[in-house]
């Protein structure tokens, strides 16, 4: 099979086409918020295709079982409206489900034809006698954004239906922390340990440590244990602090946004905490808040990764990366490989917000070597502009395995999906450990890149001159 | 069966074979129930997987960016040449686009990427909102066929309109629009020629089965749609035969075939050592040409001696266990009844997304009794019979895998990303040496009982 027969793309890119797609549709994102909430079940209003290939995707990624419900629109629901489909759908999830929350997403067919989930699903309520709070209902259509915006808008749909008014919560010490997409279950079980030993309440939203993560058991249950409790949702309007982890953006978007609009939960927004500086950053503020200073464990843990990029250091400058996908993971790596002297050439993202470009820029504005930021983009443009800049290694999810194929830039897998390797769901990259873990991949990779190539190099280079 | 409780509108998709099986007939090729968690894709999901191997072809989707994102290079088809169809190209429709129509974008697009990559032809799939946005595809696509002088063909896929079966149909619809009527060179010709169809060169699996035909002494003229190029695929009216593989997804333009020029065609199946060996001696009795039929005998004998020591081999080791199989069309699901017999297994749960009548109806006819028979079956259904039929090992697609792994069930993949060949003889091997290492992993052993163990 030829590879090289592709040739790299010329030209600027055209907004009227997206040649390899850096991304993937609204409802997408939608599916993996809703799966962190304990007990959720997932109804995708539209045609029974999405639903497959989103479940198909997810499934691979966390090696889970993903049950996602459709209401398999046809063309008559097409036509006529699909509210009976719909209905139908819910009755059907929950005699086999019986979840505590339904999700309904919709996709570009019912956001197309005009279906009104927040309308169907209450006038579902009325008929069946059941609770609106049972539901959390997000139009999602798949051209509206990607699945990063589509994950961030259903946060905000679950927020503004079910948590409680002030006068039904009530106030405590825990703190809200909100996490983006790209947080591992392995990253959550990660934040959970760090908040523990540091004797912190909190609530983590979205939870899928467990439900995307489910440990092998002696029997099998359809809906997994885990997930953020219904009821700890209910009171985070009654939190001490959010504190969500993500790129700037436009925050009328963003869950903890409305949590401090609605119930004045002081809000902060801040970089996934990878790479020395952002983790700080995220404890500083975690004692601004609470008081509370990080366990020794950890403190031993900032030690070591602070001895590993010492150790690194030499090798990881010898890196020049490009970061792809998804916003609110480019935003942090830019920040981390900065930090290590693994300056980015390349830094692409999904993304169509201004202000992520223009964060990602105020990061590398020092670094005094060239890097070109592309917002909203393709692969056809991350591997023009790779080349031309000279990238070494690569860290995204595993559609840049094409930059390896195609271009010889070895991948570091992370992110959202990882579907030619095995244990997405397991890659913690966040907090000191994780970003140890990290750095090391990274050095190692730039290392056996050096290794394998350097006979060849020097031999091609110099022998046939001494030949001559 | 009485006590597994059915979701309302399913109990006619799942039989039990000696029970009801004479007197009520399967439901099969209705839509799926909605929120029953069919495992089912859709319209353009068919059509995009029979024409992606094209491998020379610029295939752009007219749609909103995740339909094509989820099908990028979506299948393990090898390809001798050109590989275009592995870059994943789109139209990428915004909330714009819907309101005012996305023609323009299309055209532009077409103008953009016609001249760069220079493609022999174009695919252009609609998606579920071009269908509902009414953009004229055909109209776009001939402008541009025009323009460029090459066929710019448009797929009316839009996910709505039906299940997978209909994209496969729409799929066989573009192709046959490319086949010219035949050459008289046909008649010159020594070598019996046929075309392959159903056949995706997943891992290389077409190139096998034609390095056979070649052995026996026929040619292939064109493979649809592994591993296959414009130009061959233009002279397919040019063959004596046409052998589908895939009859799900080449039934149809098989027939079509027939029909405009007269070519005969004849299901197979190379699945397994029994349906190969039979399929190639169908194969040389339809030329009626005694060194044919007898190099096809020696083909079969030859390859028999070099697999049947390690199939033999596995098959000791396999006897007795369960095999329960769901997959995407009803003429792999009998084949693999039959190939898990040739591995000492039983299959006692079978089911398709897409199967026919007359697939579910030979699979009645075949199948063990007590065997459960599933169309269009959901992940809950899925486990219930898997565990009340003791099944040992599930072969099924990505989808499927987590639930059988969780349920402590063996895996084998059998869908469309697949990395090694399972068909001919040499994939028989590979599929029963699979099969061994995945039911006869020591691993099983270790976490049977599961991890909750109190005196730990
Ligand atoms: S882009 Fe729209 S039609 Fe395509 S998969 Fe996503 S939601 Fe479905």
């Amino acid at each position: 099979m030829e590879i090289s027969d592709v040739p790299v793309q010329q030209g600027t890119q055209s907004r009227s086409i997206a040649e390899n797609p850096c991304n993937m549709c609204m409802p997408m994102g939608g599916i993996i918020a809703l799966k962190g909430i304990e007990g959720a079940m997932v109804i995708l209003h539209g045609s029974q295709g999405c639903s497959t290939y989103m479940r198909r995707h997810i499934a691979e990624h966390f090696d889970e079982p993903v049950d996602v419900g459709s209401s398999s629109l046809n063309e008559k629901g097409t036509i006529y409206g699909g509210s009976d489909q719909l209905k139908t759908a819910i009755d059907n999830i929950r005699k086999a489900y019986d979840p505590a929350v339904i999700g309904v997403l919709t996709t570009c067919l019912a956001e197309t034809t005009g279906e009104d989930v927040h309308r169907i699903v209450e006038e579902y309520c009325r008929e069946r006698g059941v609770s609106r709070s049972m539901f959390i209902t997000a139009p999602t259509p798949g051209y509206g954004g990607s699945h990063g915006d589509g994950y961030w808008y259903t946060l905000r749909c679950v927020v503004e239906q079910l948590v409680l008014p002030l006068e039904q919560a009530t106030p405590h010490e825990g703190v809200n922390i909100i996490v983006p997409i790209t947080f591992s279950p392995a990253d959550v079980r990660e934040m959970k340990r760090t908040l523990s030993a540091m004797d912190i309440p909190y609530t983590i939203f979205p939870d899928i440590s467990e439900t995307m993560d489910r440990p092998y058991g002696a029997t099998y249950t359809k809906m997994s244990s885990g997930g953020t409790p219904v009821a700890v949702l209910h009171n985070m309007g009654g939190a001490k602090a959010t504190i969500e982890f993500g790129s700037p953006g436009d925050e009328r978007k963003f869950p903890g946004k409305y949590l401090e609009e609605k119930f004045g939960v002081p809000y902060y927004r801040i970089a996934s905490p990878i790479g020395l500086v952002q983790t700080d950053e995220f404890f500083s503020l975690l004692k601004k808040i609470t008081g509370k200073s990080m366990a020794h464990e950890t403190a031993a843990e900032r030690g070591r990764l602070m001895d590993a990029m010492i150790d690194g250091h030499k090798h990881a400058f010898s890196g020049r990366c490009t970061l792809f996908g998804d916003a609110d993971l480019t935003y942090a790596l830019a920040g981390f490989t900065t930090e290590i002297g693994m300056y980015p050439r390349v830094i692409a993202s999904d993304s169509r917000n201004r202000h992520w470009k223009e964060a990602v820029s105020a990061i590398t504005a020092d670094i005094g070597e060239p890097v070109t930021i592309f917002s909203d983009t393709d692969f056809g443009t991350v591997r023009r502009e790779s080349e031309i800049g000279g990238s070494n290694i690569a860290i995204g999810h595993s559609d840049g395995k094409y930059l390896e194929e195609h271009s010889g830039i070895p991948l570091v897998r992370l992110g959202f999906p990882i579907h030619d390797r095995i244990g997405g769901q397991r890659i913690c990259s966040t907090l000191y450990a994780g970003t140890n873990r990290l750095l090391d991949t990274c050095v190692n990779t730039l290392l056996e890149r050096k290794f394998s190539t350097y006979r060849k190099r020097m031999y091609d280079q110099y022998f046939p001159q001494i030949e001559r | 069966m009485e006590d597994v409780v059915l979701l309302k509108g399913r109990e006619q998709f799942v039989r039990q074979k000696g029970e009801r099986h004479q007197t009520l007939p399967i439901s099969c090729g209705a839509e799926s129930v909605a929120g029953c968690v069919s495992q089912r894709a859709c319209v353009y999901c068919g059509a995009r997987v029979v024409l992606n191997p094209v491998a020379d072809a610029l295939h752009l989707v007219h749609g909103p960016i995740g339909c094509a994102s989820y099908t990028w290079d979506i299948r393990g088809s090898l390809n001798s040449g050109k590989s275009l169809y592995r870059e994943g190209f789109s139209t990428d429709l915004r909330e714009k686009d819907i309101i005012f129509g996305g023609e323009t974008k299309l055209a532009a697009a077409l103008d953009e990427l016609i001249p760069k990559y220079q493609p022999p032809v174009v695919f252009v799939y609609s998606t579920c909102v071009v269908g509902i946005i009414g953009d004229d595809l055909d109209a776009v696509c001939k402008a541009a066929a025009e323009k460029y002088g090459v066929p710019v063909l448009p797929v009316q896929s839009s996910g709505f309109v039906g299940t997978k079966s209909i994209g496969y149909q729409t799929a066989c619809d573009v192709l046959f629009k490319l086949i010219e009527p035949p050459t008289t060179k046909l008649l010159l010709r020594r070598r019996p020629v046929i075309n392959y169809l159903g056949d995706f060169n997943l891992a290389g699996e077409a190139w096998i089965i034609r390095s056979y035909l070649k052995k026996i002494g026929i040619d292939v003229n064109v493979v649809f749609t592994g591993d296959s190029r414009y130009e061959e695929i233009r002279r397919a009216a040019n063959a004596e035969l046409n052998i589908i593989q895939c009859a799900g997804s080449m039934f149809y333009l098989a027939q079509k075939l027939e029909e405009a020029y007269h070519i005969p065609f004849m299901q197979v199946s190379f699945l397994g050592v029994e349906d190969t060996a039979d399929s190639l001696r169908k194969i040389a009795r339809f030329t009626n040409d005694p060194g044919i039929i007898r190099r096809t005998e020696e083909v079969i004998a030859a390859e028999l001696r070099r697999v049947m020591p390690d199939i033999s081999g596995y098959r000791t080791a396999l006897s007795g266990k369960k095999a329960a199989v769901y997959v995407g069309g009803g003429f792999k699901a009998i084949s693999l009844i039959r190939q898990f017999r040739e591995i000492g297994m039983e299959v006692v749960m079978v089911g398709t997304q897409t199967g026919r009548r007359e697939d579910y109806e030979i699979i009645g006819d075949i199948a063990n009794d007590g065997t459960i028979i599933l169309d269009d079956a959901n992940p809950a259904e899925l486990e219930r019979f898997m565990l009340t039929q003791g099944a040992d090992l599930l072969v099924g697609g990505v989808k499927e895998r987590p639930l059988a792994y969780k349920l402590g069930i063996a895996f084998v993949d059998h869908n469309h990303d697949r990395k090694h060949p399972l068909a001919g003889f040499e994939g028989a091997v590979n599929f029963a040496h699979e099969v061994y290492t995945t039911i006869c992993s020591p691993v099983w052993n270790a976490v049977k009982g599961g991890v909750v163990r109190g005196d730990l």
